[in-house]
């Protein structure tokens, strides 16, 4: 991508310098298993995740790059900052890895719910846990990526707003945070066109890609990353019981599942003066045209 | 037969044609009771369109939220707690997904997302993976919530006068101010997710889509574009393909000066046939193409493009 493309910090506006108008910031990374990976289901018909290189949805990072800068032209995060932002996150332990890369990148400290009764959970249960540890964080904003990867169900964000009983804003190709005014301001951008919209905090935003570049960990990042702290709680120390979550109680079953035959590539030929031509006859054999 | 609730997608009352799948399909399911959530003016077209596909109820809200999600919400939600349906349809997309995801929420009810097809018994057919697998799936809990993928059925009119359903909407407010609207730019090409043929250019264009439209415009389709393209700015963001754009499942995808990455890959590969032109003998789109052109666009696409118009004449 152009580096053009970042139009960076004018939009991002202060937040103020009051230390009333400190920002907690909360934002929600997914581990999943590396999109490059190819994903099957296993013989339990979910995620066949062994073998397959675990990364942080890179979606979140997007979430992750809007807080940072927006605490980094007003007033930063982390020690002797204003802000602080906490990373929170669902999943196995082995999640941690994800996460130690959004901390790299910048973010203070991070919660990771992970229980053995846990899996299988779907969206419903994963928005369940998530809102519970939300209420319980003091967060002010949070933030999301639009969709994992790998579920790619795109629902979770309007879910935590939904739990929560707070202002959702989803899809922000911009974001303002005015923390003096209490105003958060987006700009919805999907197949409705642009819609802007604000709303006081607390409040669920997800970002698009299109809102800035994620930086890449510097070494610095990465070595401070290691002495940050990666709170692990059970479900109980979340308040949900096990039965509200997991396999067993998920709203929704898979019955089979069956891998499609590969696509396999076909024809190929080499443009020597007739290739357009040569395409043409292609569909007209597929009587497309 | 149970009633089966249709949220009649559209934008500012202009219906999508995956509106007239939906109902469509929803009636070998159930009777149709359709919804449609409007603000002022725009329930015309959403009543027409009910009436035209053989919806058997209709209920038009009007929303007193500026909120895109939560009047939808909110509509159904209630209708869902005084009709008690055998199943709510809504229309997979950004906003679709999102008023299903609070729904689930608020009703209690299981949620199936990006179907393809859905089965008598409200079962429901899921292709994951960028296709690579299909899944049966559904819905254990709850009235099931599900939304279907635009371009899954053939919209076949069925003319009707639905019986006009009054219902009591428990409003809540959002919150949310809409400030501004603007629409997307729509030119006179078909819609991407309804197309069945879409042309779409990458960054091999260099920013000139002109053979990439000729194409589109002889073989009456859509135009696509790559996220390299649309970051450029050589194509709106609502003509990208891909995982962060549209998923798109057309008859026939030509692929003009587009490498093939994965994310572009998510959104096109289970079209039905794949057409690229590359120069580049090794781009990894031709792993997937059923006809690939090794060249230059700019010679390839203009040829084919009068091949086509010659065709027709
Ligand atoms: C989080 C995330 C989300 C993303 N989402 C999407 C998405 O939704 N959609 C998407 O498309 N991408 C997406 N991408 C970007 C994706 O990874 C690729 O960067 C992008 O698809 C590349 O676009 P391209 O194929 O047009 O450009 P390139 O990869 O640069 O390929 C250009 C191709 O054009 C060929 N070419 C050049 N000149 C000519 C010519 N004259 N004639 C013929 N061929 C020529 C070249 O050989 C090359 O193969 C996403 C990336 C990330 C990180
Ligand atoms: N298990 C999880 N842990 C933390 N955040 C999540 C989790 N699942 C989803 N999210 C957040 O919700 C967004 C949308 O995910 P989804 O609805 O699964 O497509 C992601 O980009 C994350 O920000």
């Amino acid at each position: 991508m152009a580096d053009g493309q970042v139009i960076g910090n004018i939009r991002h506006i202060y937040v103020g310098v009051r230390q009333e108008s400190l920002v907690k910031f909360l934002v929600c990374v997914k581990q999943v298993p590396d999109s490059w990976a190819e994903k099957k289901l296993g013989a339990d018909a979910r995620l066949d995740r062994a073998g397959v290189d675990a990364v942080l949805n890179d979606l979140d990072e997007y979430a992750i790059e809007e807080a940072l800068r927006i605490c980094e032209n007003s007033g930063g995060n982390g020690e002797g900052g204003e802000h602080s932002i906490t990373l929170l996150s669902m999943g196995p332990d082995r999640a941690t890895e994800a996460i130690r890369k959004g901390l790299s990148m910048g973010a203070d400290n991070a919660i990771l719910i992970s229980d053995e009764a846990l899996s299988g959970s779907d969206a419903l249960a994963t928005s369940l846990v998530l809102a519970k540890a939300i209420e319980a964080s003091g967060a002010h904003i949070v933030l999301c990526g639009t969709e994992s990867t790998d579920a790619r169900m795109s629902v979770v964000p309007a879910m935590l707003a939904e739990r929560l009983g707070w202002p959702q804003l989803t899809f922000a190709g911009e974001l303002k945070i005015d923390a003096a005014a209490n105003k958060v301001t987006i700009k919805r951008m999907t197949d409705e066109g642009i819609e802007e919209m604000e709303a006081s905090l607390p409040c669920v935003v997800s970002v698009i890609e299109k809102i800035n570049e994620p930086r890449y960990p510097s070494f610095k990042g990465i070595m401070a990353a290691k002495k940050k702290t990666i709170e692990t709680r059970s479900l109980a120390d979340v308040g949900v019981s096990g039965d509200q979550v997991g396999s067993a109680s998920s709203w929704s079953a898979v019955v089979d599942s069956a891998l499609r035959p590969p696509r396999s590539a076909g024809i190929k030929v080499v443009d020597e003066g007739n290739g357009g031509n040569e395409l043409v006859s292609f569909l007209a054999d597929k009587k497309i045209v | 037969m149970a009633d089966v609730l249709v949220l009649i997608d559209h934008t500012a009352g202009l219906v999508s044609r995956a509106a007239s799948e939906l109902i469509t399909a929803a009636r070998a399911l159930g009777t149709v009771h359709a919804v449609a959530v409007v603000r002022a003016g725009e329930a015309d077209a959403p009543r027409a369109l009910a009436a035209q596909f053989g919806a058997s109820k209709l209920s038009v809200i009007e929303a007193v939220d500026g909120h895109p999600i939560t009047p939808s919400v909110d509509a159904l939600a209630s209708i869902a707690q005084a009709h008690a349906p055998a199943a709510i349809l809504i229309t997979s997309g950004a906003k679709g997904k999102e008023i299903a995801g609070r729904l689930a929420v608020r009703l209690g009810s299981g949620l199936l997302t990006d179907v393809i097809d859905v089965a008598q018994d409200f079962s429901a057919t899921q292709s994951i993976f960028g296709g690579s697998t299909v899944v049966h799936s559904k819905v254990t809990h709850g009235a099931p919530i599900i939304t279907v993928r635009p371009n899954a059925c053939e919209p076949v009119a069925s003319e009707s006068s639905p019986e006009i359903v009054d219902v009591t909407v428990a409003h809540t407010s959002s919150g949310v101010t809409v400030t501004s609207r603007q629409a997307p730019v729509k030119g006179g090409r078909p819609e991407l997710t309804e197309a069945s043929i879409i042309v779409s250019g990458g960054r091999g264009t260099n920013g000139d889509f002109s053979p990439v439209e000729s194409l589109a415009d002889a073989l009456g389709a859509a135009v696509g574009a790559s996220r390299a393209a649309t970051d450029a700015g050589w194509y709106p963001h609502s003509n990208q393909v891909g995982q962060t754009g549209k998923t798109v499942s057309p008859q026939l995808y030509v692929a003009c000066g587009i490498s093939g990455a994965i994310q572009h890959r998510a959104g096109m590969q289970t079209s039905k046939t794949i057409v690229a032109i590359n120069k580049d003998a090794d781009a990894p789109i031709f792993e997937l193409a059923d006809f690939g052109v090794v060249g230059d666009l700019f010679n390839v696409v203009p040829q084919a493009a009068a091949g086509v118009l010659a065709r027709k004449s």
